[in-house]
């Protein structure tokens, strides 16, 4: 039976053969990993559940970034359970406020998640490795307490969705408006319970920090997954990052699809998503004039070095329009000391942006950045349902950091085209 | 199992930050999260229902975070089952982990009116809309599945040893 990519990956952590789309089977995990969110409801299911300790403490996670340095006396409180459920089962992998990051920027640069991995996370977009040529998806809490109990988890078999991209990005286009385009093209359960699979010599063109954006939104289409072919970039990637061997996991050439599309990358314009779902997209081109209160560039979206680089490329020099508030949040510490060395701190704050510590704060409207009643945001997040970020009769636009960046020069939503002439 | 209700009805991709926004995710606490549940979509959900009540959804309930503070709020707030045209992946996953009741079945979702008083046997699959007297049959859940949900969810199936 010929299998898709992300079907070999699983099959080999289940100990079969082969598998079909449609099957239920208990796989062996990689990487368990949950954040300060989703850990203490895992932490109390795991003691449910009368475990004692975690399979193997050097597989399992705990990453602090939602609500950190704690915004309130809760959030402090549900960071102090991860803390202590850390130090009980000797957890290595514990990342704390001085070493976190926003987790699915920080576990592909610590090389905790690897080519050819089965990865489970406790946040919907643990996704994001497909970019390495791994199989992870995000689950909720007990999935999480019952991977740390077993180091195992059940999955029903995914069918696949086959993207195969051709050409190359045009200037200021980039991997969100890739997974832009093809969100507003397939819909937000377009690939629901599916794999997409993204493979063409347009796919291999795009650079790993473009690769990680398009699969962290795999789960905006209702995808179970989203998976890159291997390929040079991989492997260049994996031999700074991975710490442990990788296996190299490709799809059958006779692999069932169900369905293909063909992406011409060379046709792509910057896309943004209007409220309230990221489906609905437009190109830069159909906007017209939609003024705006705020500007959040970061996330686990887009908070990479390269998206504050094409950030600052934009914002250097030139002045955040009046009445626009800029966040700009670095995704992981690493990236926000390479920022601060390559002068880009310098060039946000100089044009009027705040720069923040990592956190997924204001993306999902927990703090840093909540909206007001009628307030309008340009975001480089991942979700603008209703009131994501804030008040329910708030409005988010999703984009990409050049888009975000030009937006914030010229006070409504702007291409990057119309600030660099 | 045997679900019986009144019916509150909400239309497509119903997603997790409506479910339970995130501002009250600084707690895991079941009945502070269903004091806020659906408050961003529909602020007198909680004056609508009563213990037993059903949500009648459309497609792709439960898009989007994977906060399982959205099935246990809506299972706190003491709501029996959700039907809908279908799920969202991780929400699926999470209301079987936690034992939530839903069922996947398009044309009961569609045909179902707010207000409308439903039976549903989850072993059966058969959903019975007594307002109307009309019947409608859902795929039933894989045995795999169903094991899970008859254990009480995957704390009791992983403590029983019916998966490991």
């Amino acid at each position: 039976m010929p299998m898709t990519m992300s079907q070999k990956i699983l099959a080999a952590h289940a100990g079969l053969e082969s598998v079909e789309a449609g099957q239920l089977i208990l796989c062996k995990l990689d990487r368990i990993h949950g954040n300060d969110i989703t850990s203490p409801v895992a932490i109390r299911e795991f003691k449910k559940m009368g475990f004692d300790k975690v399979a193997n403490p050097d597989n399992v996670t705990l990453i602090m970034d939602h609500f950190v340095p704690n915004k309130d006396i809760k959030a402090a409180q549900q960071c102090k359970c991860c803390r202590d459920f850390a130090s009980e089962q000797k957890l290595e992998s514990f990342f704390d406020v001085g070493r976190m990051g926003i987790e699915h920027a920080l576990i592909p640069e610590e090389g905790l998640v690897v080519t050819g991995d089965v990865a489970i996370g406790a946040d919907s977009h643990t996704c994001t490795y497909g970019a390495l040529g791994a199989f992870s998806t995000g689950v909720g809490s007990t999935d999480m307490a019952f991977g740390m109990a077993t180091g195992k988890a059940w999955f029903k078999v995914p069918s696949a969705i086959k993207f195969v991209l051709t050409g190359s990005l045009p200037k200021y286009v980039s991997g969100k408006d890739v997974i832009l385009h093809i969100i507003g093209m397939i819909g937000v359960d377009g690939a629901r319970y599916k794999s997409m699979e993204f493979t063409g010599t347009g796919a291999h063109s795009l650079s790993m920090p473009d690769r990680l954006t398009v699969c962290n939104m795999a789960i905006e289409a209702g995808a179970k997954n989203g998976i890159f072919e291997v390929d040079d970039v991989t492997l260049a990637y994996e031999k700074e990052h991975a710490k442990r061997e990788i296996r190299v996991f490709k799809a059958d050439e006779d692999a069932k699809y169900d369905a293909v599309y063909e992406i011409d990358l060379n046709k792509l314009r910057p896309t943004v998503a209007f409220p309230h779902l990221p489906e609905n997209t437009r190109t830069v081109d159909e906007i017209g004039d939609i003024r705006i209160d705020q500007v959040v560039i970061g996330s686990c979206t887009n908070g990479l070095f390269k998206d504050m680089k094409e950030a600052a490329d934009i914002i250097r020099g030139r002045k955040v329009a009046k009445n626009v508030r800029a966040i700009i949040i670095p995704a992981t510490q690493d990236i926000y000391l390479r920022c601060l060395e390559a002068g880009f701190i310098r060039d946000f704050i100089e044009a009027g942006c705040v720069v923040s510590t990592p956190t997924c704060g204001p993306c999902l409207g927990g703090y840093m950045g909540i909206l007001a009643e009628g307030e309008r945001c340009v975001s480089t997040t991942n979700r603008n349902f209703v009131g994501r970020m804030g008040h329910v009769d708030s409005e988010v636009y999703l984009a990409s950091p050049a888009t975000a960046a030009a937006s914030a020069i010229m006070g409504k939503i702007a291409s990057a085209e119309e600030v660099v002439k | 199992m045997k679900c019986t209700g009144k019916v509150v009805k909400y239309g497509d991709n119903v997603d997790t930050d409506v479910i339970i926004p995130a501002r009250y995710l600084n707690t895991s606490d079941p009945k502070e999260l269903a004091a806020h549940c659906m408050e961003d979509i529909d602020g007198s959900f909680h004056d609508k229902i009563t213990d037993g009540d059903i949500i009648v959804g459309g497609e792709n309930f439960g898009c989007g975070s994977s906060r399982e503070h959205a099935p246990i709020a809506i299972k706190a707030s003491g709501i029996s089952l959700v039907i809908a045209k279908s799920f969202a992946r991780i929400f699926y996953r999470n209301a079987i982990n936690i034992g939530l009741a839903i069922v996947e079945c398009p044309e009961a979702a569609e045909a179902i009116e707010e207000g409308h008083t439903v039976e549903a046997d989850l072993d059966s699959g058969l959903i019975m809309d007594l307002t109307t007297r009309e019947a409608f049959t859902a795929e039933p859940f894989p045995e795999f599945i169903q094991n899970i949900i008859a254990a009480g969810g995957l704390v009791n199936a992983a403590k029983s040893g019916i998966i490991a």
